[in-house]
C-alpha cells in the first residue's frame, strides 16, 4: 500500500479513537454530578414519586454503562436527547401529547450559524494573514515588520471581548457602519446576513490573523538560510520571487498546520464573541445551557466542539503529510 | 459602491505619489542604491505610511468639542489612544534610562540591550505587581463597599452628575469603580498567578516523573494528557464548571475554577516538562546521582528542576497570559471569579452597556474599556517580555 494512504488511515483511526475516549470523558464528567438530573430539575422539595417518574422518563434508572451506550448510539444517529430546559415532562404531568424540543433541533440551526461565522472569518483571515506574513518576511526588520510585530502581539494578547468592544465602539457606535447586535433569522438574505455577521467575524479575524501571520513569517524566515534559497538569490532572482516561488512551497506544511490550528481555535474563540454580539450560534447556546445547567445540551455542545476540534487537527495532520513531497513520492 | 471607487482612487493616487517620491529621491541623491533599487511596492508603503501619519496628526488636532459644546467622541477617543501610546512609550524610555544608569553592572548591561517594548513590558508588570500588593492602601474605598448612589457618572463633575469622591463613578449597585479596578489587580492577577503556579507544580512534577521513570508510568500519564488535550480547553473548563456549580457556589466556585483550569492547563506544562526532562535524564550527572543512591524526589527537584528552569520560565510567562485570558473570559461569561470579589472580566460584562453612550458621554463609555484594557495591557506586557527573552536566548537575528 502507498505509505501516504497508510499514514492517513492510521491518523483517521487514531482520530476516531480519540473522539470515542473524549466522549467517555465528557459523559463521565457529567455523571460526577451529585444526586442526579431528576433532583436537579425538581429542586430540593421534590417528592420521591416525582423524582422516580422523571428518572424513568429520562432513563436515569439504568446503570451508567447502558446509558453511555444509549447516548453514544443516539449521538451517532443525530439524536442527542431532550433538552431539560424545554422538556415538558409528559409522563409526569399525565399528558402525552406535548411536543418536546430535542437537543438536535435546538443545535442544528445554531450550528449552521456558527459555521457561517467561522466561514466568513476564515475567508477574510486566511488570505490576509498569509499575505501579511509573506510581506513581513520579505521586509523583515524594516519599520513595517516592527509595526506588524507590535500590533500582532497586541491583538494576540488582548481578550476577545476587548477587541469586540473596541470594534463596536468605532464601527457601530461612533460611526454607525455595522450593526452591533447580530440578530440573525433563518429566512434572511445572504447580503443582510453577511452584514450582520461582519462585526463578529472581524473580531475573530483580528484574533486569529495575528497568530497565523506570525507563524507564516517565522516559517518562511526559518527557510531563508537554506542552500537553495542562497542559490536562488545568487542567480539574481528578485526577493519577492525567491519567497513566493522557493520559500513558500517549502513552508506550506507549517503554514497549513497553523491555519488549521487557528480554525480550531475559532471554535473556542467563537464562544465569547457570540456572547458579546448576541450572535445566535452554538457558543451562545452552550454558555446559556451551562448557566441553567441544561446537561443534555451542554453535553452535546461539548461533544460537537470536541469533534470539530479533533477533525480540524486531523485535517492539519493529513494536509501537512500530503504537502510533503518526500512522503508523496517514496523511493 | 462609492466606497470601493474612493479606495481604488486613493490607491492610484498613493501609487503615483510613491513613483514620484522614488523619482525625486533618485534624482536628488544622485541615484543612491536605496532609491535606485526600491520597488514600487515599497515606495507605495512609505507614501501610505506618511499619509496615515499626516492624517493622524491632522485628526488629533481637530476640535474635540463642537461650537455648541457637544463632544466629538471619535476625536476624543483618538486623542486618548494617542496620548496613551505616547505616555507609555515615554515612560518606558525613562524607565530604561534609569535602568541603564542605576543598579549593578549586570542589570545595566541588560537594560542597555533591551528594546523599548521589553522595557515597557517590565515597567507595566512592576506597576501591576505594586498595585496588586498595595491595593488595600491605594484604593479609596473597599471593593465590596456599596454606596447609596448607583450609576454615578465618571469625571467627578457634580454639574454632569459626577461626584468627586468617585472619580470613575459607581457601578450599577453603587460600588466605587476606581477601587474595584485597583482591587481587580489583586484578584484577577492574583488568582491567575496562583492558577498558573498550581498548573506548573502539577504539570512539572508529573512531567519530570514521566521523564525519569519512563515505562508504563510515562505511557499512562502521556495518554491521559493526550485525551485531555483533545478537548478545547475553554469548552472543557466550562463543562467542568457546570458540574462544579452543582456542588459549590460563590467563593467555593472560584476555588473550583482555579483547580479546574490548573488541571487542564497542566497538560501543556506536562508536555514541555516531559520533553525537557527527557533531554536532562540522559546526562551524566543524573547517572552519577542515581549511582550515589539518591531518591526520586532528590533527582526531580535537585537535579532536573534547576537545569530546566530557563525553558520553564519562558513557558510560565506564556501560560500565565493564557490562564489570565481564560479566567477573564470565564468571568466575562459570568462563570469565573464570583462576586463580590472585584474582577475585571466581570466588570466589563456589567459595564458593557455604557459603550452605547459613547457618542455623547465618551468618559462613561471608556470605563468598560478601561477594565478590558487592563487585562489586555498586562498580557501585552508579559508577551513583550517573553518575546524579548526568547529572542535573546535563541539568538534569532535574521
Amino acid at each position: 500500500m502507498n505509505p501516504v494512504i497508510k499514514i492517513i488511515l492510521q491518523r483517521l483511526a487514531l482520530g476516531l479513537l480519540t473522539l470515542f475516549i473524549v466522549s467517555i470523558v465528557i459523559f463521565a464528567a457529567v455523571n460526577m454530578l451529585p444526586g442526579d438530573f431528576a433532583e436537579a430539575i425538581l429542586g430540593q422539595g421534590a417528592t420521591p414519586e416525582a423524582v422516580a417518574a422523571i428518572r424513568r422518563d429520562l432513563g436515569l434508572d439504568q446503570d451508567p454503562v447502558t446509558r453511555y451506550l444509549q447516548w453514544l448510539a443516539g449521538a451517532l444517529q443525530g439524536d442527542l436527547g431532550n433538552s431539560f430546559a424545554q422538556a415538558n415532562f409528559a409522563s409526569f404531568v399525565g399528558d402525552d401529547s406535548g411536543v418536546r424540543t430535542t437537543v438536535a433541533q435546538q443545535i442544528a440551526p445554531r450550528f449552521a450559524n456558527t459555521m457561517f461565522l467561522a466561514g466568513v472569518t476564515a475567508a477574510i483571515a486566511v488570505p490576509f494573514a498569509v499575505t501579511l506574513g509573506v510581506l513581513a518576511a520579505l521586509y523583515r526588520n524594516s519599520v513595517f515588520d516592527k509595526v506588524a510585530n507590535i500590533s500582532t502581539l497586541t491583538s494576540i494578547s488582548s481578550p476577545e471581548f476587548f477587541l469586540a468592544y473596541v470594534l463596536i465602539l468605532f464601527l457601530a457606535v461612533l460611526n454607525p457602519l455595522l450593526p452591533s447586535l447580530s440578530n440573525i433569522y433563518a429566512d434572511m438574505g445572504f447580503a443582510e446576513r453577511l452584514q450582520k455577521t461582519l462585526l463578529p467575524a472581524l473580531t475573530l479575524t483580528l484574533v486569529v490573523t495575528a497568530h497565523m501571520m506570525r507563524m507564516t513569517r517565522a516559517a518562511i524566515i526559518n527557510l531563508l538560510a537554506s542552500p537553495y534559497i542562497e542559490m536562488a538569490r545568487l542567480k539574481g532572482i528578485k526577493p519577492m520571487r525567491v519567497i513566493v516561488h522557493h520559500a513558500l512551497p517549502n513552508a506550506l506544511a507549517p503554514i497549513i498546520n497553523v491555519i488549521a490550528l487557528n480554525l480550531a481555535y475559532l471554535i473556542t474563540g467563537v464562544v465569547v464573541v457570540e456572547v458579546v454580539f448576541v450572535y445566535p450560534g452554538i457558543g451562545q447556546l452552550f454558555v446559556d445551557s451551562v448557566k441553567i445547567r441544561d446537561i443534555p445540551v451542554v453535553q452535546a455542545c461539548c461533544l460537537i466542539f470536541a469533534a470539530a476540534y479533533i477533525l480540524l487537527n486531523l485535517t492539519a495532520d493529513i494536509l501537512s503529510i500530503l504537502s510533503n513531497p518526500r512522503l508523496r513520492h517514496p523511493k | 459602491m462609492s466606497t470601493v471607487l474612493w479606495s481604488l482612487g486613493a490607491i492610484v493616487v498613493l501609487l503615483a505619489g510613491g513613483w514620484v517620491m522614488r523619482l525625486a529621491g533618485q534624482s536628488l541623491t544622485g541615484n543612491k542604491p536605496f532609491f535606485r533599487d526600491m520597488p514600487l511596492a515599497v515606495a507605495f508603503g512609505y507614501v501610505l505610511g506618511a499619509a496615515l501619519l499626516l492624517f493622524g496628526i491632522w485628526y488629533y488636532f481637530q476640535p474635540a468639542v463642537t461650537a455648541d459644546g457637544v463632544p466629538v467622541a471619535s476625536v476624543q477617543f483618538f486623542r486618548w489612544a494617542v496620548q496613551g501610546v505616547l505616555i507609555g512609550a515615554a515612560a518606558a524610555f525613562v524607565f530604561r534610562l534609569i535602568g541603564r544608569t542605576l543598579g549593578t553592572a549586570g542589570s545595566r548591561k541588560m537594560f542597555r540591550q533591551m528594546p523599548l517594548t521589553a522595557a515597557f513590558g517590565v515597567l507595566v508588570i512592576l506597576i501591576y505587581a505594586l498595585l496588586a500588593i498595595f491595593a488595600p492602601a491605594l484604593a479609596p474605598h473597599g471593593q465590596e463597599e456599596v454606596f447609596g448612589q448607583a450609576n454615578i457618572v465618571p469625571g467627578g463633575n457634580p454639574a454632569l452628575g459626577g461626584n468627586p469622591d468617585f472619580p470613575l463613578g459607581t457601578d450599577q449597585i453603587g460600588r466605587d469603580i476606581l477601587s474595584r479596578l485597583i482591587y481587580g489587580a489583586q484578584n484577577t492577577v492574583g488568582i491567575a498567578f496562583a492558577t498558573t503556579l498550581l498548573a506548573f507544580v502539577l504539570g512539572g512534577t508529573f512531567g519530570f516523573l514521566a521523564a525519569t521513570l519512563r515505562g508504563w508510568m510515562d505511557q499512562v500519564l502521556s495518554r491521559m494528557v493526550d485525551v485531555l488535550m483533545a478537548i478545547p480547553s475553554l469548552i472543557f473548563s466550562l463543562l467542568l464548571i457546570t458540574v462544579a456549580s452543582a456542588w459549590v457556589s460563590g467563593f467555593g466556585l472560584t476555588v473550583a475554577m482555579v483547580v479546574i483550569i490548573a488541571v487542564i492547563d497542566s497538560t501543556r506544562v506536562f508536555r514541555l516538562a516531559r520533553a525537557v526532562g527527557m533531554n536532562i535524564v540522559v546526562m551524566d550527572y543524573i547517572e552519577a546521582a542515581k549511582l550515589r543512591g539518591e531518591g526520586l524526589p532528590y533527582l526531580i527537584f535537585r537535579e532536573i528542576l534547576p537545569n530546566a528552569t530557563a525553558p520553564l520560565l519562558a513557558e510560565f510567562g506564556l501560560r500565565f497570559c493564557f490562564v489570565f485570558l481564560t479566567i477573564s473570559a470565564l468571568s466575562f461569561l459570568g462563570l469565573g471569579i464570583q462576586p463580590p470579589l472585584a474582577d475585571w472580566g466581570t466588570m466589563v460584562k456589567d459595564l458593557s452597556a455604557f459603550i452605547n453612550y459613547a457618542s455623547f458621554a465618551p468618559l462613561a463609555a471608556s470605563v468598560p474599556l478601561l477594565a478590558a484594557g487592563a487585562i489586555a495591557l498586562l498580557t501585552v506586557a508579559v508577551n513583550f517580555v517573553v518575546d524579548w527573552m526568547l529572542n535573546r536566548s535563541s539568538g534569532l537575528k535574521d
